[in-house]
């Protein structure tokens, strides 16, 4: 691990100050600091952020929520208005990682973690996220994991994190301080595709620091489901985060997001289309599935994502079809 | 049932594992692995480590470290600029901190030429691939009885197909750790994690062209091996190479990543099984053809169709081994070497003979049983699959199943059962070991016997106090370090029956000498079991099982989750119950994982694994884990040992897999014969 410097930031205004030449900061670290460990990541100055005042979840009068960025994904999903009022938030958190990572990652770096793949996690091999220009080799490698959705030739690989498929379902925006003041941005502009500028996962400027997630009131039944070789500890194969409003047999609204097969949390818009105001049967769900898939373009070894997807779209939707 | 006697010391914190010991002045080792598959390693440029403050020494090729033997290709290291697979260790740093030694191993410019594109694919038509003089330890590689070809073309019923299995990674708990310490007399000490204290030490002492006995290792507990600890691995060797060349005590821990390179796997393997057998089930003809791989270093030929040797009665039989040395790390033991992967294709074509013949696989696998070994014609000291497959069977309800593929669903989810037998061989190595009466009554017996989790230390005092007639509380039972009487390694399921043999010996001498009261210097006794063992009447010794699984399947996502399995076992007689069981179950969770999850992805372009964390390499986890249980039918067999045990650290694992493949054959009517068993797999055929 190269030598780097740590500073505690005590305010954002500080921490926005500190952030400067080669600065990271430092939420719970589980990735991070294994990135660090890794030589993936070598920050010459980590500003921990994980400490500033942005720990609580504060339900709002209309029943949105704002969850501080230092809140810990335990909390998360432990806290009681999450678990009633936003279910798909909850468990997925509780799909992520193990209890003792929870325990120590916040909501901040939860949404800032950088993709599993496994080329971008060895620096002994070429990854234009990672050293841009240096090549893709996932993409005729080991990529049975990797993107089937909106990938480009510079990058295959998909974004990890459980909660921002959540977040994106549920139309959740972060507030982020930066050098111009404070903003907000929905989540669904926070994430970009890779395009031929892989390095970056996100929209966010130097020195940006997300404080906040906002999560809209919601109201109808929501599930997140996730799918995995073993029952623990894995990042998803596939994941949906989804929530169905039902009223008189047909689709009144629903929100639609996958985990697992895109570089970004995966708003499945046309499916979305399809189905606001179609009957809510298998046959539609199947239909908006289909609809949504069609832009699918599997690598050599991970087509059995396209099904897979499908098959979770149309159960999620029907379970939950069942239940409103 | 005994607690193991160390529990207190493990769960609290206190018993000390390798890199803990409080060595002063200790430094540090980090080692650079290649970063080509197949080449020469040109020039190693030091400079820039060299000048970061706190660098202590750089090894490499350029200024090679002398070492007195270099035969074992795997622990010369830095002796030759060949790069025989990605990751080798090709250098390495000892600084004042293991920051500043990994910082400058980072810092080293190891620059290649002649690099070539590394041949890392093993396929059963490979050119490479050759016939080895033996597999392992000592098994011929082919065998061969009747017309097994033209018997199984003439069968009724033929099953004929390709199994695979992919490279696993053992991956224990406690990584492959060593301090080094050169003492003022020249002499060695090493404290470090494996599985024979006295097979390290033979071996460095080699190395370094030491007398034996200049080798002191200290090794009381071990985080676990399931044998990549067998043998000494290159961190010993660059511990004591560092130590030397910075003066001071080193020490060094692989770090998980690096492991997936340099301590050790499983062969990935290509297995071609046919069975001939009559309408009734009975076997004709049995062929079992095996292609693996091993690395340019060394050959490991492993010994997967051995099993199929044993197993069931046929007249026609046929077992073959081919193995090609790829530009891959070296493969070694893991965890039942050879007869888990092996049992993994025997037992699902079984499945697949119980499916073409309509027999119950329960009942298949009766009508087959021997009662002598098919091949050497030897009885057996004693051999209970069937009571171990009736005994599952019914405590394991599978009297209800109906046989039809996919006929029993829950919801979405599709609910099977399998079976599989499991057969290992009960080894024993001589060995040597010493008891001592002291005078206040209490008793110590001293034997180089190592305890990598599995009890066997508690399982050995149990043996002493009963031999010696006192309570197991007056027993101090001294294991894990080389300055006590030599040793087996901790493998083949060997360790319990041959140390417990020697324990027995020592501890009857005891009881000869003891004569009244004990003197204040004590009574010692001591045994050496080689003659013992030379002397034993042939038989054929193996252990065997029973293995059933219950799985869901989930229609919608190919997930297949374990509900409950059970394993019953015909080990001998089981020392200690609740370490026993602990062994078992564990088997049959590592047999969960091969089944279901655990494979070392190998990238064919730069030519190493690319699951080198337990994040990306899937072991089980708690959530996998519902239902496991195992029991054990009473067995007494009077030509093991004086224990009458066999060994228990790998039957639990052999036929696991096959039991959850076939019990997922039974939910879905799919037949993966390419482990793991994935979503990825499944979900296309659902």
């Amino acid at each position: 691990m190269r030598p780097f410097a740590y500073e505690r930031a005590t305010s954002a205004e500080d921490a926005l100050r500190r952030h400067q030449d080669g600065a990271v900061y430092l939420g719970g670290g589980t990735n991070l600091v294994d990135l660090m460990r890794l030589g993936v990541e070598e920050p010459a100055r980590l500003v921990d952020v994980a400490h500033l005042p942005y720990d609580q979840i504060e339900l709002r009068p209309d029943g949105s929520l704002v969850i501080g960025a230092a809140v810990t994904n335990s909390a998360v999903a432990a806290d009681r208005t999450v678990r009633e009022g936003h279910p798909v938030l909850a468990q997925a958190v509780l799909a992520g990682a193990s209890g003792q990572i929870r325990n120590l990652a916040t909501v901040g770096g939860n949404l800032l973690q950088r993709t599993r793949c496994s080329y971008f996690q060895d620096a002994s091999k070429p990854c234009n996220k990672r050293a841009p220009g240096s090549g893709c080799p996932a993409r005729e490698g080991e990529h049975h994991n990797l993107a089937i959705m909106g990938h480009s030739d510079a990058c295959v690989a998909t974004h990890p994190s459980d909660m921002a498929v959540a977040l994106a379902a549920l139309d959740a925006s972060v507030r982020v301080r930066g050098r111009g003041g404070e903003r907000t941005v929905p989540i669904e502009d926070l994430y970009r595709l890779p395009g031929d500028e892989p390095q970056r996962d996100t929209t966010l400027e130097a020195g940006d620091l997300i404080t906040a997630v906002e999560v809209p009131v919601l109201g109808v039944p929501s599930r997140y489901r996730k799918v995995r070789e073993r029952a623990s500890f894995a990042f998803a194969l596939v994941s949906i985060a989804a929530a169905l409003d039902v009223d008189g047999g047909r689709v009144r609204d629903v929100r639609l997001a996958l985990g697992g097969v895109a570089h970004k949390p995966w708003r499945a818009r046309r499916a979305e289309e399809a189905l606001r105001g179609a009957e809510a049967t298998e046959e539609s769900f199947v239909r908006a599935a289909e609809a949504e898939l069609e832009a699918a373009e599997p690598l050599r070894d991970n087509a059995y994502k396209v099904p897979l997807a499908r098959n979770l779209i149309v159960r999620t939707l029907t379970e939950l079809g069942e239940e409103s | 049932m005994t607690d193991r006697l160390e529990g207190r010391e493990k769960v609290t914190g206190t018993a000390r594992y390798a890199f803990e010991y409080p060595v002063r002045d200790a430094a540090y080792a980090a080692a650079v692995q290649a970063s080509v598959g197949k080449g020469r390693v040109a020039s190693v440029g030091a400079e820039a480590a060299l000048r970061l403050p706190g660098v202590l020494a750089v090894l490499s090729c350029e200024n090679p470290p002398e070492l007195s033997d270099t035969s074992d290709g795997e622990l010369a290291l830095f002796q030759s600029r060949t790069v025989s697979y990605r990751g080798q260790f090709v250098a390495a740093v000892v600084a004042e901190t293991l920051e500043t030694a990994r910082e400058a191993a980072r810092l080293l410019r190891v620059e290649y030429a002649e690099e070539e594109a590394p041949d890392v694919g093993l396929r059963a038509d490979h050119p490479g691939l050759y016939k080895p003089d033996k597999v392992n330890p000592v098994f011929p590689a082919d065998t061969e009885q009747g017309e097994p070809e033209e018997a199984f073309a003439g069968s009724d019923v033929r099953v004929d197909a390709v199994y695979t299995t992919p490279a696993e990674h053992n991956n224990p708990m406690e990584p492959h750790a060593t301090i080094a310490r050169w003492n003022d007399d020249g002499s060695l000490t090493l404290y470090d994690s494996n599985q024979g204290a006295s097979t390290v030490q033979s071996t460095i002492a080699k190395i370094f062209g030491l007398e034996r006995g200049r080798v002191h290792v200290v090794s009381p507990h071990v985080g676990g091996g399931f044998g990549s600890k067998g043998t000494p691995r290159p961190n010993v060797v660059l511990a004591a190479m560092a130590a030397r060349a910075a003066g001071r005590p080193v020490k060094f821990a692989v770090p998980r990543q690096q492991m997936f390179a340099t301590t050790g796997y499983r062969t990935p393997t290509v297995q071609r099984v046919r069975l001939g057998a009559g309408g009734d089930g009975r076997l004709n003809a049995i062929l079992h053809e095996v292609a693996e791989q091993t690395s340019t270093v060394k050959e490991f030929a492993e010994q997967t169709a051995t099993p199929t040797r044993t197993l069931y009665r046929a007249p026609h039989r046929l077992t073959s081994h081919r193995v090609v040395p790829l530009d891959v790390p070296t493969p070694s033991w893991m965890r039942a070497p050879g007869e888990t992967p092996g049992m993994f294709a025997l037992e699902t074509a079984m499945d697949e003979l119980a499916v073409a013949t309509g027999i119950d696989p329960v009942e298949l696998r009766v009508r087959n049983d021997t009662d002598r070994d098919p091949e050497s014609g030897l009885p057996f000291s004693s051999r209970n699959l069937v009571a171990c497959l009736r005994e599952g069977a019914e405590r394991f309800g599978w009297a209800g199943r109906d046989p039809r593929p996919g006929a029993r669903q829950e919801g979405r989810k599709l609910v099977g059962m399998g079976v599989a037998s499991s057969t290992y061989p009960a080894y024993q190595s001589p060995n040597q070991a010493t008891a001592r009466a002291e005078p206040d009554g209490t008793f110590t017996v001293r034997i180089a016997a190592a305890d990598i989790g599995t009890g066997a230390r508690t399982a050995l005092a149990l043996i002493a106090a009963e031999t010696l007639k006192e309570d197991l509380a007056d027993i101090r039972m001294e294991i894990g370090d080389s300055s006590f009487p030599r040793a087996s390694v901790a493998g083949g399921s060997g360790g319990t029956a041959g140390w417990g043999t020697a324990v027995v010996r020592a501890c009857e001498a005891l009881r000869g000498k003891l004569n009244g009261a004990v003197p204040p210097e004590g009574v010692e006794a001591s045994a050496d079991t080689g003659d013992e063992l030379k002397a034993r009447a042939a038989y054929a010794r193996h252990a065997f099982g029973a293995q059933f699984a219950e799985v869901e399947v989930d229609a919608d996502t190919g997930e297949v989750r374990v509900r409950r399995m059970l394993g019953v076992f015909a080990a001998g007689r089981i020392i200690n119950p609740t370490t026993a069981r602990s062994q078992f179950i564990g088997g049959m969770t590592m047999g969960v994982g091969m089944a279901l999850m655990e494979q070392s992805v190998m990238d064919r372009e730069f030519g190493d694994y690319l699951t080198r964390d337990l994040a990306q390499y899937h072991v089980p986890a708690c959530a996998d884990i519902r239902d496991v249980d195992a029991a054990w039918v009473e067995e007494s067999d009077p030509h093991l040992n004086p224990m009458g045990a066999k060994g228990i650290g790998e039957i639990g694992i052999v036929g696991a897999a096959a039991a959850v493949g076939n019990a997922v054959h039974h939910a879905t009517g799919i037949r993966v014969r390419d482990l793991p068993i994935t979503p990825a797999r499944l979900l296309p055929e659902l």
